[in-house]
């Protein structure tokens, strides 16, 4: 069995946390306990029905007003995946958790409103989801019971909404019409939708293709500690370990350490008791060397004949997340993969109006703004365009005052 | 299924070891909290993949309430003992003995709450700055929300509004002298998760997990242990029940359900049908809704 996991992006009144709520409610995940929470609460549907988007908000203060404020993860099963669900909120202050939720997710649930159709978060949230490449996206068109499970509304949205998909650059996107308040077409097909003939959402995400892409990528392996356990039987042993985090590694590949660029051979892979002859992207593995070279964490094994930019001077797309702006003469931390050094951000390019989807040409750089930057690091960076090798091209920048997380990077190319 | 393609045991178990692995990286002082419960018994068997065949780059520590269950405590030493790693306990007893808590009174008195300023003390006492813990998102609202790495104040407050943004798999361990992380390996398992990798693993675990025979009482609705822990009246009636635990924690807050189930493969195929929560078994988070944020604002685990 695989795990799914997957982001719903959505306004605040779009229904997202009644979609949640449906699609556990329906695919009977929630346990008797918290079915008996639910039923007590004085939360009630208009029509007196359960309110299933309590669900999904969790804390007291988010209670009292009524939204959700940060990432909650949900989990639930099937007999045919495990989902893990990200749900970030849909209100603009919020840009950073919706980032966070997508940086995480195989795929991403649009959630429309059929009686306001593509509006600005719409625009908003699928700039997202297209920055941070997520490979599948799915746009439902929720609240069809409103507008009297109109095909004609449906279509005009879709529409609307694969113009948009072309300007931000997601392709294959699903359309599924439904009602998460009613339950139409979300764990079981809709009879109020009979001129609809695609999947439940459910039933699309229990067969849609997990995307592979991590293993079919070159072959990186960032090292995050060096076993040595310098007992007398176990003298010579030297170890590295990590998690490969694209592509595959066997026995005898030839492979390159970055930065200091020295070659040897895998000797061995082990994982725990085994030695497989082959260990492939999100295996936690520990790799052998044929040659005695000086590796340490931060450093990154490659295959030798594949190899990544090697670069101090970096293009990059960068969401600030801090309420603290962009300080261009500041020094902060980046980290990549294992790998922490010091950097600047050289120089702003330009800002993305997320909304409007215009550049902008401001230099201030604030909470929740995103755009294209030149960064300078300490260290050279090995790293892969992040549209190309996710898993090699993501970074965090550190305040190195604070110590907090403040800003996400999707690295691009080399600057000149 | 793609050759390339993890089965989700093996993807949790990755990225657990990727998680413990990371701690080893970049703290100084880490220690792995170990409760003898399943899921502390998990990030064991998930060191062991991690570091071996090297040593655990940190100590195991046990906040011992003094109200434990005794099958735990000899669990926790003949593990100790097999895995030749370092054990710190921290006793709440010694807290109580200081004079900085209180033993509560009354007949719902439970060491639970106490063993916060207990948990507290002793990351101060060996400057941890790093504290691994099995906590999961699936058991609770609050956790549902939590990080990975979660940062602590000095005074060991979780705010759930000032969390750091948790991107891809890079994990800020990043913090200021005081302040210390709570590591969750295991956030993305399910209970159920859990027992099939304990399974899967054929990993030996407390006998209070697996049906047995023992006197107990009802109290709230919910079966408690008798034990001399417990501070019971007349009303209370003792009668001798088959029971398990499906948590291990002080034998003053920790429920049993009535069970059969003496393997398990009893216990996989009872959790699949169950109806109830596992931390519906807890009597400390039934309080009030809002419980388990209020104490991990205090600094509970």
């Amino acid at each position: 069995m695989e795990i799914l996991k997957f982001i719903t992006a959505g306004s605040v009144d779009d229904g997202k946390s009644t979609l949640i709520g449906r699609l556990l409610y329906d695919s009977e995940s929630i346990l008797l306990d918290q079915l008996e929470a639910l039923h007590s609460s004085n939360r009630k549907n208009d029509d007196g029905t359960i309110d299933l988007a309590i669900l999904t908000d969790g804390l007291k203060a988010e209670r009292e007003q009524g939204i959700t404020i940060d990432v909650a993860y949900k989990y639930f099963q099937t007999e045919k995946r495990k989902f893990i669900i990200a749900d970030t909120p849909g209100h603009t202050q919020y840009t950073r958790n919706m980032v966070t939720g997508a940086s995480n997710a195989n795929l991403a649930i649009i959630l429309i409103d059929a009686r306001k159709g593509v509006i600005e978060q719409t625009i908003r949230h699928s700039f997202l989801v297209s920055l941070l490449g997520l490979p599948k996206v799915v746009v439902c068109v929720n609240k069809m019971d409103m507008v009297d499970f109109s095909e004609e509304v449906y279509n005009d949205i879709v529409k609307n909404y694969q113009a948009l998909a072309v300007k931000v650059g997601l392709k294959n996107v699903v359309f599924i019409p439904v009602s998460a308040l009613k339950g139409d077409n979300i764990v079981n097909k809709s009879t109020n939708i009979n001129w609809y003939h695609g999947k439940s959402l459910l039933d699309y995400l229990e067969t849609v293709e997990i995307n592979i892409d991590d293993t079919i990528a070159h072959a990186r392996f960032p090292v995050q500690w060096v076993v040595r356990p310098q007992t007398d039987e176990l003298h010579d042993y030297r170890g590295y370990a990590g998690r490969i985090s694209s592509g595959s590694f066997r026995v005898n590949d030839k492979v390159t350490v970055l930065p200091s660029g020295f070659s040897s051979t895998v000797s061995k892979i082990e994982v725990f008791d085994k030695e497989p002859e082959e260990a492939f992207a999100g295996m936690s593995v520990t790799v052998h060397l044929k040659d005695n070279i000086d590796i340490s964490r931060g450093d990154i094994l490659v295959n030798t004949d594949y190899q990544p930019q090697l670069s101090q001077v970096i293009e990059a797309d960068l969401c600030w997340m801090d309420t603290r702006a962009l300080d261009t003469s500041h020094t902060y931390f980046i980290q990549h993969n294992s790998k922490v050094t010091r950097c600047r951000i050289q120089e702003v390019l330009h800002k993305v109006n997320i909304n409007t989807l215009e550049k902008e040409y401001d230099e201030d750089f604030k909470l929740n703004d995103i755009g294209r930057i030149i960064i300078k690091t300490a260290d050279p960076l090995a790293f892969d365009p992040y549209q190309v090798n996710k898993a090699n091209g993501g970074a965090i920048i550190i305040d190195s005052r604070t110590n907090v997380t403040v800003g996400a990077l999707m690295l691009r190319a080399v600057a000149d | 299924m793609s050759k390339h393609q993890l089965d989700y045991l093996d993807e949790l178990e990755a990225e657990a070891i990727y998680i413990l692995r990371e701690v080893a990286g970049q703290f100084e002082r880490p220690a792995l909290l170990f409760s003898g419960g399943k899921d502390s018994i998990t990030l064991v068997r998930l060191a062991e993949k991690a570091f071996r065949p090297g040593k655990f780059p940190f100590p195991l520590v046990h906040i011992d309430t003094g109200h434990n269950f005794i099958e735990t405590i000899e669990y926790r030493d003949n593990m100790v003992k097999r895995l030749g790693e370092k054990l710190i306990v921290g006793n709440v007893q010694d807290s109580i003995d200081q004079g900085k808590v209180v033993e509560q009174k009354g007949k719902n008195a439970s060491r639970n709450a106490l063993q916060t300023v207990t948990l507290l003390d002793t990351i101060a006492e060996h400057k941890f700055d790093a504290c691994i813990g099995g906590a999961r998102r699936d058991e609770e609202k609050a956790r549902a929300k939590e990080r990975i790495f979660s940062v602590r104040d000095e005074f060991g407050q979780w705010d759930p509004k000032r969390q750091r943004p948790e991107l891809w798999n890079i994990y800020n361990g990043k913090i200021h002298k005081g302040e210390n992380v709570r590591v969750f390996p295991i956030s993305n398992w399910t209970e159920l998760d859990v027992w099939n990798y304990i399974r899967r693993e054929k990993m030996e675990l407390p006998s209070i997990y697996f049906a047995h025979e023992r006197d107990c009482i009802t109290r709230g609705g919910q079966l408690m242990a008798a034990s001399p822990f417990l501070n019971m009246d007349e009303e209370d009636v003792i009668e001798r029940r088959n029971v398990r635990f499906r948590t291990v924690g002080d034998m003053t807050c920790t429920a049993a359900v009535e069970s059969y189930a003496y393997e398990i493969d009893d216990i996989i195929d009872e959790i699949s049908a169950s109806k109830i929560s596992e931390r519906g078994a807890r009597m400390d988070d039934k309080v009030s809704e809002a419980a388990m944020e209020d104490r991990k604002k205090g600094g509970y685990f």
